[in-house]
């Protein structure tokens, strides 16, 4: 059974990476398609051109480093943000009833049902000049003069928590859920105070949902294309934007596969320590 | 905090005092107006079917639940407003509820940690309760990595290790199987008397409480039915839920005929003879009471009986199970009634393999039966 996903994933994902890669070590030209064969034919045999241009510019401009620093930077604080937001709620979700519980996480479910896109477009709407949030304010005689929100870090930022919420709360309910009432109880039984319980029994079972939390909000934050795109600063633009930017305005898709291939190769770490927790947390749900 | 295992335990005082304590559930009333008092140095078993409230009481007594109404006090103070962060007593779960993260040390650490001692003294303190319970070889492995038996010795020693002076069990020998069950048992008597710790032991299992227990209170339903000495409640059941709950017994039910000065007489239909029995309660003609008749004060003869007479009856052996130490026979009498009749296995197998259809007389003595109102 092994097979299916394996096949899956050759097809899918090894493939397809191996094409990437391949155009980033050709040499652009102005054609159809616009890069060089990797290997050209001399005499029946193939001589490879390999071609590390692409590689030698993306590392020699500065551009992209600090487009690829930013894009860690808003991955991590977004992931912190809906941390610090996600924990209390995945908390209540698993601690109220069980009639409440299963409206509260159709609550938590119910933005999927609309258009991502639809989503991010209604908080332009929010947030722009004459957006809601202004008119609310000038209308109330709080501000004299628009206040900027959009196409800046906080718009920016908004959209993604506002977007990626979701996958931080529903691992850490998964695991906040499983833990034993009776724990707490001993902790109390036992003299600490429940901030004490919290901190020595709840948030050291919890680090398990954290991590998976926070991974699945880093991972495709570092790559997002959409939510800068619309949201997000003009003068800093995000890695998966440049991204985009090579592909289709510049054409120049050696270059773009190089900016593929660094974010996965940034992005290898933190998804090897997710599929480990996985595996680790499927093996202590067999055990019990 | 400190118990001291050289005072004797003074048996007048009411070390935990319970007046009217109830617990409402909604309309579901879980413990009714329980007035309970339990003594300085006690094993205090509160026994009772599921449901019955008894794990409701305890988790009152340990702070988890608030009291719908009532009064508990704890060594003269009132519990009403401290939280169980803050009460002088300490709970062994039923679960044990060992935190899986820590290691057997970290977990009996734990309480002491919450005090503010110094390290070398929880350190020691570890060490020394760890030693008790024969756990000190162990003391780095995970919970997950223990045995039934294990886990159950570290929640006791992580409930004990605070040196509380009232120490709750809830269960405490449920999960073990029934060899390390008795071994257990008479471990926690031993370390009982050792520390002078006051139990309240929670148990649904008779047996459990009969070994442990100086004094028991049975529960029905969110009452105390019975509050005596483990002999006192087994002998005079104040009624038939109790003489039935602990033990078996032979219940038969008649009219009061006769009354004598220190004597009755009861005619019983479905036993076709009239039961004498010692006058221990007020009763009077024509009420209807039950004799209860617990299964080894009956004597089995061979044989059928000489002629009518008050506590003989003749009856056909329908079942015999053998349990080794003891036989438990099943005799149908004639009206067709079957007693449960226990016989020692004193003769050794032989003497009952032959008894299934044997006709046999079955009698007792007047001082056997207890005679119930209700």
């Amino acid at each position: 059974m092994a097979g299916i996903p394996a096949l899956w994933l050759a097809v899918f994902f090894l493939i397809p990476f191996l094409i990437v890669l391949k155009i980033s070590f050709s040499e652009a030209r102005l054609a159809i398609p616009p890069y060089a064969p990797l290997f050209t034919w001399l005499h029946g045999l193939p001589v490879p051109r390999i071609h590390l241009a692409s590689y030698a510019y993306l590392f020699t401009n500065p551009l992209y480093l600090r487009s690829y620093l930013y894009s860690i930077m808003v991955a991590a604080v977004s992931t912190a943000i809906c941390l610090l937001i996600g924990y209390p709620m995945a908390y209540a979700i698993a601690r109220a009833g069980e009639a409440w519980r299963t409206f509260l996480l159709m609550l938590i479910v119910l933005p999927f049902w609309t258009s991502f896109l639809l989503r991010v477009y209604a908080w332009i709407g929010l947030l722009q000049n004459d957006g809601l949030i202004n008119n609310v304010l000038l209308g109330m005689g709080l501000i004299h003069h628009p206040i900027t929100l959009l196409q800046t870090d906080f718009s920016l930022y908004v959209g993604i928590v506002y977007s990626y919420l979701p996958f931080m709360i529903l691992p850490l309910y998964a695991n906040l859920e499983k833990h034993d009432p009776a724990l707490l109880e001993a902790a109390a039984d036992l003299g600490a105070r429940p901030l004490t319980s919290f901190l020595r029994v709840t948030l050291p079972q919890s680090l398990p949902g954290i991590a998976a939390g926070s991974l699945l909000v880093f991972i495709p934050v570092v790559g997002e294309y959409v939510i800068p795109t619309l949201l997000g600063r003009t003068d800093q633009i995000m890695i998966g934007r440049m991204l985009s930017d090579e592909f289709f305005d510049n054409r120049d898709w050696p270059v773009a596969s190089g900016v593929a291939i660094l974010i996965l190769l940034l992005l290898v770490v933190p998804i090897v320590l997710l599929q480990r927790l996985e595996r680790k947390e499927r093996f202590a749900g067999s055990e019990s | 905090m400190n118990a001291q295992p050289s005072m004797p335990p003074d048996p007048a005082a009411a070390y935990v005092r319970l007046e009217a304590v109830s617990k409402r559930f909604g309309e579901f009333c879980a413990v009714d107006a329980v007035s309970l008092e339990i003594r300085r140095g006690e094993i205090f078993c509160l026994l009772g079917g599921s449901g019955s409230g008894k794990t409701t009481l305890l988790r009152m007594l340990a702070g988890f639940e608030p009291p719908s109404g009532g009064r508990i006090y704890i060594d003269g103070e009132d519990m009403s407003a401290v939280p169980p962060y803050e009460r002088p007593v300490n709970m062994m779960f039923q679960s044990y509820a060992l935190f899986p993260h820590m290691s057997v040390e970290k977990n009996v650490a734990f309480g002491l940690e919450q005090e503010q001692l110094r390290p070398g003294e929880i350190r020691r303190r570890m060490g020394e309760i760890l030693a008790i319970v024969e756990m000190s070889p162990y003391a780095a492995r995970k919970p997950h990595q223990l045995s039934g038996g294990q886990r159950q010795r570290v929640a006791l020693a992580r409930a004990l290790a605070k040196r509380p002076k009232l120490l709750l069990l809830d269960e405490p020998l449920a999960a073990l199987d029934r060899k390390l069950r008795e071994r257990t048992q008479f471990e926690l008597l031993n370390i009982q008397q050792r520390l002078g710790v006051t139990f309240i032991v929670v148990t649904h299992d008779q047996e459990e409480a009969m070994t442990l227990a100086t004094r028991m209170g049975v529960m029905d339903r969110g009452r105390i039915v019975q509050v005596g000495t483990p002999a006192e409640i087994y002998e005079s059941p104040v009624n038939r839920f109790v003489a039935d709950f602990i033990g078996s017994v032979n219940l038969l039910e008649g009219e009061v005929v006769g009354l004598g000065a220190d004597d009755l007489t009861i005619r019983c239909e479905p036993l076709g003879c009239t039961v004498r029995a010692e006058r221990r309660l007020e009763c009077s003609v024509g009420d209807t009471v039950w004799a209860a008749v617990r299964p080894e004060k009956i004597l089995l003869a061979e044989g059928a009986p000489p002629g009518p007479a008050a506590n003989c009856v003749r009856g056909k052996v329908r079942e015999v199970a053998y349990m080794g130490n003891v036989s438990i026979c099943l005799v149908e009498i004639d009206t067709g009634k079957v007693l449960r009749v226990t016989l020692s296995n004193r003769a050794g197998l032989a003497a009952h393999r032959d008894l299934k259809h044997a006709v046999v007389t079955l009698s007792w003595d007047a001082a056997s039966p207890v005679v119930l109102t209700r």
